[in-house]
């Protein structure tokens, strides 16, 4: 299932193209294409070239530390990473179930990200290319531009995103890396006034939540075949499921299908995905590759997130997001719709059903229960799983007698479209790419493709252009603390005092 | 429009939740871009950073890319700012300095649950890490630290504002309070 422009026979001979930084992703990563005389694309890769070690350097940390200090991972979805990580955490201490209070505190928590996180990636980062076209002026084409030309709709996705991120604030306490999940439960539920607040402008948003998400289907249709086409790669697609087969990002079972919809597993455990996920390691990225190991590393490769997302389920439990998801498989003819800017389009039913299901948890009165917590036996091994945002996210943490971590392993829902990724930016490298000399407007198609999939790629920015030759970190005091060379070769060498 | 302030901002070693931070000034956005205009930017697709007014830097240095992509920075930007603790101080990614970095690369990619080929990324296009997380005011020079996990966006209105305005920087109490 993998395509051919993975690594170039002969790479030295090769003219080297490189985008650095990838921009309007939410994290970072760059891009090399490798073309030979005849301007043929020969090799093209998406790099992750961000490192940091979470999985060592929480070892030695007590676990009720890990909700708040791994969600450090990200500061776009960090509820993500702290519920992932309260759910671990709740195994860790015995809880089998949670009070209804709490669950559903956390369910509104992760809605109100949910919603954020796909505003925001719609509204200010990837509306200029749908709206004003791939090739626009590369000065116009941001967010900026948006406020500039379509006023309405930069505001409804500035306002969209804002009522995310105050759900969040009153449930987790602030809006980014908040305190609200502990194991066991949360620390607060809704106060009469924290409820009337929020409800006061749901209607709103339920209705700008439709408006998204006729927008992407007016934009999506008006080059139907083309959009179609774009980017477009038959992959298996994994993501989580309720017990009954209905769209639920935050508690299920595992499910994934292939390319033309059958089923490969199905509502399997989470707690035992190492069973079925492994991940391969390539030397040109940070970021591991994972894959489904019954099927191997070479056709096991899936894609999570909305599109899996959406695919997947049978039903979503909201009506209008329900309406909507009938619609979008339509668009499949029968088999999962495999068009990769078809994300866009099942992220905003995703948010549409975000602001339903905000709604009805508005009206529930266990939101502002007292019952908040509730704790069992302490156990050595927690596995927390949900759907963020971006796909299927994994924590896996275990501790010693004392409560001390000494294993971890996060799997984030990025790496899980680390292949898809690459296989369809070769994709664009090949059919619209190949064979040209390569101008802006060119190379942003590849970042479109990349866009497609939300990527959080997290940490560490990188420069432009080539490489330096030598690179001398001083202090203050003009003292060498770290010095690395470059050779000609690519051979570094590291010298530190 | 030239008489726009110009601001360039970059992640370097963070999470980008100081970035949204920024955007969490919600509607104010629609000020903001009346008073300045964006350079390099996640937000922007401009890849090198121009000569501009401010500069502001969302974590800390780890690899070799950051060292290169803040000294840019400081090169072109008249006023460079540390945002949020990673730039501050190194935050949560300096945890890793209590080790040595080939025990945590060891973890990942040789030691860790489920890895199928055991290998070290060591590419020449991946940036060769550094030894330690290091803030930014041990590489470059800094004009001013903005703390917080992230800063909130009030903190950070009240303080591009009043940069902006070329007047002192005072902040209410609450802004300055953390978790």
């Amino acid at each position: 299932m993998s395509s051919n422009l993975e690594t170039a026979d002969n790479p030295k001979k090769l003219e080297r193209v490189v985008i650095n930084p990838l921009t309007r992703v939410e994290g970072h990563g760059k891009v090399t294409l490798l073309q030979d005389e005849n301007l043929h694309i020969k090799q093209a890769r998406l790099h992750i070239v961000e490192f940091r070690g979470f999985e060592k350097f929480i070892q030695g940390r007590p676990y009720w530390e890990l909700p708040v200090l791994v969600q450090r991972l990200c500061g776009i979805c960090p509820v993500s990473h702290h519920l992932a990580a309260a759910k671990a955490t709740d195994m860790l201490v015995g809880t089998t179930q949670l009070t209804p209070t709490a669950e559903k505190i956390r369910r509104l928590m992760h809605y109100g990200q949910t919603l954020q996180s796909h505003a925001l990636h719609f509204f200010h980062l990837c509306s200029p290319d749908l709206l004003f076209g791939f090739d626009d002026d590369v000065r116009h084409r941001n967010i900026v531009g948006v406020i500039e030309d379509n006023p309405d709709i930069a505001k409804q996705g500035v306002l969209l995103r804002k009522y995310g991120q105050e759900v969040i604030r009153l449930t987790a306490g602030k809006r980014i890396h908040g305190t609200g999940a502990i194991p066991g439960g949360v620390n607060k539920a809704l106060n009469r006034e924290e409820i009337d607040y929020l409800q006061k402008d749901i209607g709103q948003i339920v209705q700008w939540g439709q408006d998204a998400v006729e927008l992407i289907k007016r934009i999506f249709f008006e080059q139907l075949d083309y959009h179609m086409a774009f980017a477009a790669i038959d992959t298996n697609m994994m993501s989580m499921i309720g017990a009954n087969g209905e769209f639920d990002i935050y508690h299920g079972g595992l499910r994934a299908k292939d390319a033309d919809g059958g089923t490969i597993f199905d509502h399997v455990d989470y707690t035992c995905y190492s069973d079925y996920i492994r991940e391969g390691v390539k030397n040109w990225s940070y970021m591991k590759f994972p894959f489904i190991e019954a099927l191997g590393a070479e056709n096991g490769w899936y894609r999570v997130g909305p599109l899996a997302r959406v695919n997947n389920c049978d039903y979503f439990s909201t009506p209008l997001a329900e309406q909507q998801r009938k619609r979008f498989m339509d668009a499949g003819g029968g088999r999962p719709v495999q068009a990769s800017l078809a994300y866009h389009w099942a992220r905003q039913i995703e948010l549409l059903y975000c602001t339903e299901a905000i709604r009805e948890l508005l009206l529930d009165p266990d939101i502002s229960g007292t019952e908040l917590l509730n704790r069992g036996e302490l156990q050595h091994c927690g596995v927390g799983v949900l759907e963020a945002p971006r796909g299927t996210l994994f924590h896996h943490y275990e501790i010693d007698d004392d409560g001390i971590v000494n294993k971890a392993n996060l799997i984030v829902s990025t790496t899980n479209n680390n292949q898809a990724m690459n296989e369809s930016i070769r994709q664009v490298a090949g059919m619209y790419l190949d064979g040209r000399q390569l101008t802006e407007p060119l190379l942003n198609q590849i970042e479109v493709a990349i866009r497609a999939y939300d990527p959080c790629l997290s940490c560490a920015t990188h420069a432009m252009g080539k490489m330096p030759l030598e690179i001398i970190l001083v202090n203050e005091k003009e003292e060498v603390i770290d010095r690395l060379e470059k050779r000609v070769t690519g051979e570094i060498q590291r010298t530190f005092s | 429009m030239t008489d726009k302030v110009r601001v360039a901002t970059a992640t370097l070693c963070g999470c980008f939740g100081c970035h949204m931070s920024l955007l969490d000034i919600d509607e104010r956005i629609l000020e903001l871009v009346q008073l300045v205009e964006f350079d390099r930017s996640p937000i922007t697709d401009i890849k090198t950073v121009g000569d501009c007014d401010i500069g502001l830097i969302e974590g800390g240095v780890a690899n070799a890319e950051n060292v290169e992509v803040l000294r840019d920075f400081r090169k072109h930007c008249k006023v460079l700012v540390a945002i949020g603790a990673c730039a501050v101080n190194g935050g949560i990614p300096a945890m890793r300095n209590a080790f040595e970095l080939r025990e945590c690369l060891d973890e990942s990619y040789i030691n860790g649950i489920g890895v199928a080929n055991p290998a070290i990324p060591n590419d020449p296009e991946i940036p060769l890490l550094l030894n330690k997380v290091h803030p930014i005011h041990e590489v470059v020079n800094i004009d001013h630290f903005l703390p917080g996990c992230p800063p909130s966006a009030d903190a950070i209105w009240t303080f591009l504002t009043g940069l902006i305005e070329g007047r002192p920087v005072s902040f209410p109490y609450k802004q300055i309070h953390y978790d």
